[in-house]
């Protein structure tokens, strides 16, 4: 018997039926992301061609995207939008999930409770009185219009609570012995201590606003203000719809998060192992 | 240094009272144990001096000030907690220098007090390493450290040997009445453990359900209990407490006997001769061989449970085989049956 067929026969049927639901699994999964990247490069001729591997591979899409103003507009948007609201979020999280999970106080259970039960409310529910808000204070088609539903999220402070509660509270008391505010003790000791669940907050937070298209879309009337998958989907109401371009778009819009995802996803794992929740 | 004075001490937590106003006067660099078993009330009174708890009636100065309202910050005192609390996050020297973050020093003169502290600890080699890189013994070190730097008037410890394994625990203990001999800072130390406070008190205060039993020095409350769980708690092997009668020739158990006595163990002999004011006879049911001396456990005839005597290192009986064991006049303790408070001795 050789090497291979004795590694064979040490493989069980199910980890085989397993692994083969797994695998095309995730081949319908990135078969997508495959065609975007393979559209991207396709010639506005060839566009209907089926094929993954490109016939004529070209760059000049990406040549016309990024000399498209409007494209770097929307991509600085996006940035700015997503990036603040990720601080604002890593801010106003850890600062609840803190109190709630070190300080006993009248009604903490019911806050908390309050919170949670954020969670199980769908966004096109809360759609309206946002809205109206917004109408209300003068938000609507303005960054912070966009950004205020976002800044702080029941599930950021969920999880932050859950990872908070781990830090033992004899440093929190040492801190307080040495002299050190309320404040302090909480950026100074316990955020350093909690470095995996900020991380994975950061990246939930950053990738779903990176994301977000229905909110945007709804709060945001002016170009300008269009963050990238409202800009995308606008070039697809255009006289000519070019699917090249969208796909190029989306493929350059995609790198970002790819990257973040490619280099912090040890800490998504833990951060939903932890909550036991997706983000 | 500071005196620190406790007069009336109360806790409750809602209706519950923990500590049943209780008074203490602690002299300025004394070293003072708080020892009891779990439960008793020492690790809270220990936290109210600290002011991380919020006290319900009473007062307490330490110096001459009243600090019932006063902030942990504003205390001036320092404390060593069990798990440490030093931060992983940190080199050693950060972590021994946290505590001056407050302190109006410069830079420089902060750097030399860590650089002080730590060659007094022995840390000097590893002040750039992260905790993680440290022995148990060493991070504890390290938290006695950051303790020292703020020059407090009393260090407060909360059973801060109870992480470290048995050896690394004696060397501790010596280590921590080393440092109070050479700095003569007030101590206030809480442990379960009645080694730790006989080896290292000026004074031990014994509490049992938030109430002071009993204060003084190791071999006062040694040679004194004023009753029964006292008497037991303090010293190892604990006191032999049982019931007895009284006879021609001194007292011997008897499970009927109208008299509450106790004997140590180590002043209960095995085949002693001499003058004896008891007397107990019984099959041995354990041997413990520790080198110096060896214990023997035997039942009395009646007795339920075993009384524990001495023998000499090298003459160990065998299980089973019947002993008598004696005890010199004054060494036996008499208690009350029904209070269980201390009669005195005999």
């Amino acid at each position: 018997m050789s090497d291979g067929s004795h590694w064979m026969h040490r493989v069980s049927p199910g980890a085989t039926l397993r692994w083969t639901v797994l695998f095309i699994g995730g081949l319908i999964m990135i078969t997508p992301l495959l065609y975007m990247f393979s559209s991207s490069l396709k010639p506005g001729a060839d566009i209907y061609d089926l094929r993954l591997i490109p016939a004529r591979a070209t760059l000049d899409n990406y040549r016309a995207v990024l000399s498209d103003g409007r494209f770097m507009r929307w991509f600085l948007n996006s940035t700015f939008i997503a990036t603040c609201v990720t601080l604002s979020t890593l801010f106003f999280d850890s600062l609840v999930g803190y109190t709630l999970a070190k300080f006993r106080f009248r009604g903490r259970q019911l806050v908390f409770i309050a919170i949670l039960s954020t969670l199980m409310i769908p966004t096109e529910m809360l759609v309206i009185p946002w809205y109206l808000l917004s109408a209300q204070l003068g938000w609507i088609d303005s960054y912070w219009g966009i950004m205020f539903p976002g800044m702080m999220t029941g599930f950021g402070t969920f999880l932050m609570k859950q990872f908070f509660e781990t830090v033992p509270d004899d440093f929190l008391e040492a801190a307080r012995i040495d002299g050190l505010s309320e404040f302090a003790i909480w950026w100074r000791v316990a955020m350093p201590l909690v470095t995996p669940a900020l991380s994975a907050l950061a990246i939930f937070a950053f990738l779903g606003n990176w994301t977000a298209f229905f909110w945007p879309l709804i709060v945001t009337t002016s170009q300008e203000l269009y963050t990238l998958p409202i800009g995308l989907s606008s070039f697809a109401v255009e006289a000519a719809i070019k699917w090249e371009m969208i796909m190029t778009g989306a493929a350059l819009a995609t790198i970002p998060t790819l990257i973040v995802f490619l280099v912090l996803q040890r800490y998504i794992v833990r951060g939903v192992m932890l909550a036991g929740l997706k983000g | 240094m500071a005196r620190i004075q406790i007069s009336d001490l109360i806790k409750r937590y809602g209706k519950a009272e923990v500590i049943h106003g209780i008074d203490l006067d602690i002299a300025d660099g004394e070293f003072v144990v708080l020892v009891g078993p779990s439960g008793c009330g020492k690790s809270t009174t220990l936290r109210m001096i600290a002011g991380l708890e919020d006290i319900s009636g009473g007062t307490i100065r330490i110096g001459d000030r009243v600090v019932n309202d006063m902030p942990p910050k504003n205390r001036n005192i320092a404390m060593v907690f069990q798990n440490y609390a030093i931060y992983p996050h940190l080199s050693l020297r950060k972590n021994i220098g946290f505590g001056l973050h407050t302190s109006p020093l410069s830079a420089a003169e902060k750097d030399r007090k860590v650089d002080e502290v730590a060659a007094l600890l022995g840390l000097t080699p590893y002040l750039d390493r992260r905790p993680a890189a440290l022995s148990g013994g060493q991070r504890q070190r390290v938290a006695i450290g950051r303790a020292m730097v703020r020059d407090p008037q009393a260090f407060l410890f909360d059973e801060p040997l109870s992480n470290l394994d048995a050896q690394l625990r004696a060397q501790m203990r010596i280590e921590i009445k080393e440092l109070h001999n050479r700095l003569g800072t007030t101590i206030v130390y809480v442990t379960h453990d009645q080694v730790e406070a006989m080896t290292m008190a000026d004074r031990i205060v014994v509490m049992k359900d938030g109430h002071i039993l009993q204060t003084g020095t190791p071999m006062e409350i040694y040679d004194r209990p004023q009753d029964v769980f006292t008497a037991r708690f303090i010293g190892t092997p604990s006191m032999n407490i049982f019931r007895a009668s009284e006879g021609a020739d001194g007292f011997a158990p008897d499970p009927a006997g109208t008299a509450l006595i106790g004997i140590r163990p180590q002043e209960l002999r095995v085949a002693a001769d001499g003058p004896t004011s008891l007397t107990a006879a019984g099959p041995v049911t354990v041997v413990e061989t520790l080198g110096p001396e060896t214990l023997v456990h035997f039942r009395p005839e009646g007795m339920d449970d075993a009384l524990i005597a001495t023998a000499p290192a090298h003459d160990i009986p065998h299980v089973g085989a019947q002993v008598t064991a004696r005890a010199a006049p004054g060494a036996l303790h008499l208690f009350d049956p029904k209070t269980e408070v201390a009669l005195g001795r005999r």
